[in-house]
């Protein structure tokens, strides 16, 4: 089973150290090709979305609408911050953004892509 | 709305970093989210010059007002059982022969799938009795609906357990009420410590890691909690603590197994002390008004996030709600489960604002709302004032002047009909037990599995309140939250 036997590490992403303990999680730039998972599935709501992650049994919720259109659109993209540029957000919002999905992809939830 | 702090409800060194160390995130989250906003105090720190940022309330209020689907659903099987429970929650037993069909059960997994409810909770009765039990758990997974189900673990062998550890989708919750073969056989049936280590093993042997070793918490077993997280440390498991509610059969024996006050300060200071890496369903919000919110969302999800479906096809607001109060409509009605669920007026009601009544003028009302619903339902408590385990308490209070007033019961009772007595008997016999004269204090309780515990304990919300993104767990419930620690809180 892929499911964490323990409670995941250090509580806040302030601590960094929970990235490289979560077996599976990727290390996040916004300079790279990035996708959904697979594995994941997204349910839109008023305040964004719930995303379900089948393999880690992870709930997650997305806060923001603007959020959920930037994780939908990675894949189109050569680079998480076109995706971020193509959902109107301006510089300061997309580093705002980039740790959200420094998250979402240390949480599995989104995967590196090969950017062919 | 929930005040807590985002970090402040987790408990540990580590939130107290988290809290003083706010990063960027935190202040994302701030800017796109309401609730981080009020919570931290953290005025909109987006530059306004990007997208339009629209303002989506706090979680809490998105999610006392309802969404579309549930987040959260238990879902019990049969009413049968192969064992006779005493405290039993859903009063299980004898399977009803009203019970949804397979081909009933696979169109309500078709509209979870449509509807996106990631996954259920199945429980019982013991779900495993039912014959279509794995082709439905199949066809759940199969069908984008990830399922956990909680058993007493008597089916679950080295065979099964080697396919539960095949399968991703599938997780597996063992109850156990006490520590020791003695504090739990007297509540849950002589025999059924044994039960569940075996099954226990079963999982560890598979290399199934991660299950859920779930307690409801007693008066017998406060004491125990250490042990208990041995034990679940030992089998790889993960440790899930939920509170005793007054439901099913469990009402009948509330009086004399929930916790004493001093017990649950106990608790309280315990899951303070393990928060990181303890799960509890967000069971014990009514318990935040001892100091610091425990991690979870601090909401009755009823009818908002969270419902039953019963063997009949029932729709419930809670798994602890089994009363005609509470009831919906039923799955088999032209709309289906998504037309209970999103046009029935007892849900709808239920996401209008409710009267905090009696609480009102309470300090702690924005950490503990209340507490459960279900559990002053009852123990004939009025719904708009305090938990009869108020921390402060009013609930005791109240229920000295409720005197023997009449007191609901649970609408479903499939118990075997057999007397208390009979059935004690009966598992005396079975397992070779001598019992004392009617009247004598009883050696253990009777056969069964005992407390009230289902597998969603009510809130799957759990754990949300705080923040943002949260990741929950594994089970669906909002267990990991609770559980939680995890990093992320994101959002955005
Ligand atoms: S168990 Fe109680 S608090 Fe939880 S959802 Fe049910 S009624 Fe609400
Ligand atoms: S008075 Fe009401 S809000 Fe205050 S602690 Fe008691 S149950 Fe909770």
């Amino acid at each position: 089973m892929s499911t964490p036997t323990t409670a995941p590490a250090p509580a806040d992403a302030t601590t960094q150290a929970g990235a490289a303990d979560w077996a599976g999680g990727h290390e996040f730039s916004l300079d790279a090709a990035w996708t959904l998972n697979p594995q994941v599935a997204l349910r839109p709501e008023r305040f964004g979305a719930l995303a379900y992650h089948f393999g880690t049994r992870r709930l997650s919720f997305l806060k923001s609408p603007h959020l959920l259109t930037v994780v939908e659109r990675l894949a189109d993209h050569p680079t998480a911050r076109a995706a971020c540029l193509d959902a109107g957000l301006d510089a300061a919002q997309t580093a705002t953004f980039g740790k959200a999905l420094a998250t979402l992809a240390r949480t599995d939830m989104i995967v590196p892509r090969n950017p062919a | 709305m929930s005040t807590v702090l985002p970090r402040a409800g987790v408990p540990g060194p580590t939130a107290a970093s988290a809290t003083s160390t706010r990063t960027p995130m935190d202040d994302l989250l701030a800017t796109s989210a309401a609730a981080s906003a009020h919570a931290t105090g953290h005025a909109t720190t987006a530059a306004p010059t990007g997208a339009q940022m629209r303002p989506v309330g706090s979680l809490v209020d998105e999610f006392q007002s309802g969404l579309d689907a549930p987040i959260c659903l238990t879902w019990e099987l049969t009413y049968a059982c192969n064992l006779a429970c005493v405290h039993c929650l859903s009063s299980s037993g004898r399977r009803d022969p009203r019970e949804l069909s397979t081909a009933e059960c696979k169109g309500v997994i078709d509209e979870l799938q449509r509807m996106q409810v990631f996954y259920v909770n199945i429980g019982g009765g013991e779900p495993t009795v039912r014959k279509d039990f794995w082709e439905l758990v199949d066809y759940a997974t199969a069908h984008q609906v990830g399922v956990k189900f909680s058993t007493n673990g008597s089916r679950i062998d080295a065979a099964v357990a080697e396919k539960l550890a095949a399968s991703d989708y599938v997780d597996v919750q063992i109850s156990l009420d006490g520590a020791t073969a003695e504090v739990n056989d007297y509540v849950r049936g002589p025999g059924s410590y044994d039960t569940a280590m075996t099954a226990m093993g079963h999982l560890k042997d598979a290399g199934f890691s991660g299950f859920k070793l779930s307690v409801v918490c007693t008066r017998q077993n406060i004491g125990q909690l250490d042990e208990f997280k041995a034990i679940a440390d030992h089998y790889g498991a993960q440790l899930r603590l939920t509170r005793l509610r007054p439901s099913g059969r469990g009402a009948d024996t509330w009086d004399e197994l929930h916790p004493l006050p001093e017990q649950q300060k106990e608790l309280y200071d315990w899951l303070v002390a393990h928060g990181e890496d303890v799960l509890t369903g967000d069971s014990f919000f009514h318990l935040a008004a001892y100091g610091d919110a425990l991690p979870g969302l601090n909401l009755c999800g009823a009818g908002r996030v969270v419902c039953l479906i019963d063997p009949i096809g029932d729709v419930y607001a809670c798994p602890f709600a089994i009363h005609d109060e509470f009831l919906a409509g039923n799955v088999r009605s032209e709309g289906g489960f998504q037309g209970v669920w999103q046009t029935s007026e007892l849900f709808l009601e239920l996401r209008e604002p409710q009267s905090a009544g009696a609480c009102n003028s309470c300090d702690f009302f924005d950490k503990c709302r209340g507490g459960c619903m279900a559990a002053k339902f009852f123990t004939g408590l009025p719904m708009d004032g305090p938990d009869p385990e108020c921390v402060l308490g009013h609930g005791e209070e109240l229920l000295k002047q409720r005197g023997d007033a009449f007191i609901p019961k649970p609408s479903m009772d499939h118990s075997k009909n057999l007397s208390k007595r009979q059935r004690l008997e009966k598992a005396a016999a079975e397992r070779g037990i001598t019992l004392p004269p009617e009247g004598q204090p009883l050696p253990v309780r009777q056969n069964g599995a005992g407390i009230p515990d289902k597998a969603c304990d009510e809130n799957p919300l759990a754990g949300f309140g705080t923040a943002e993104v949260v990741d929950r767990g594994a089970s669906p419930s909002v267990d990991r939250l609770a559980g939680l620690g995890f990093p992320s809180r994101l959002e955005g």
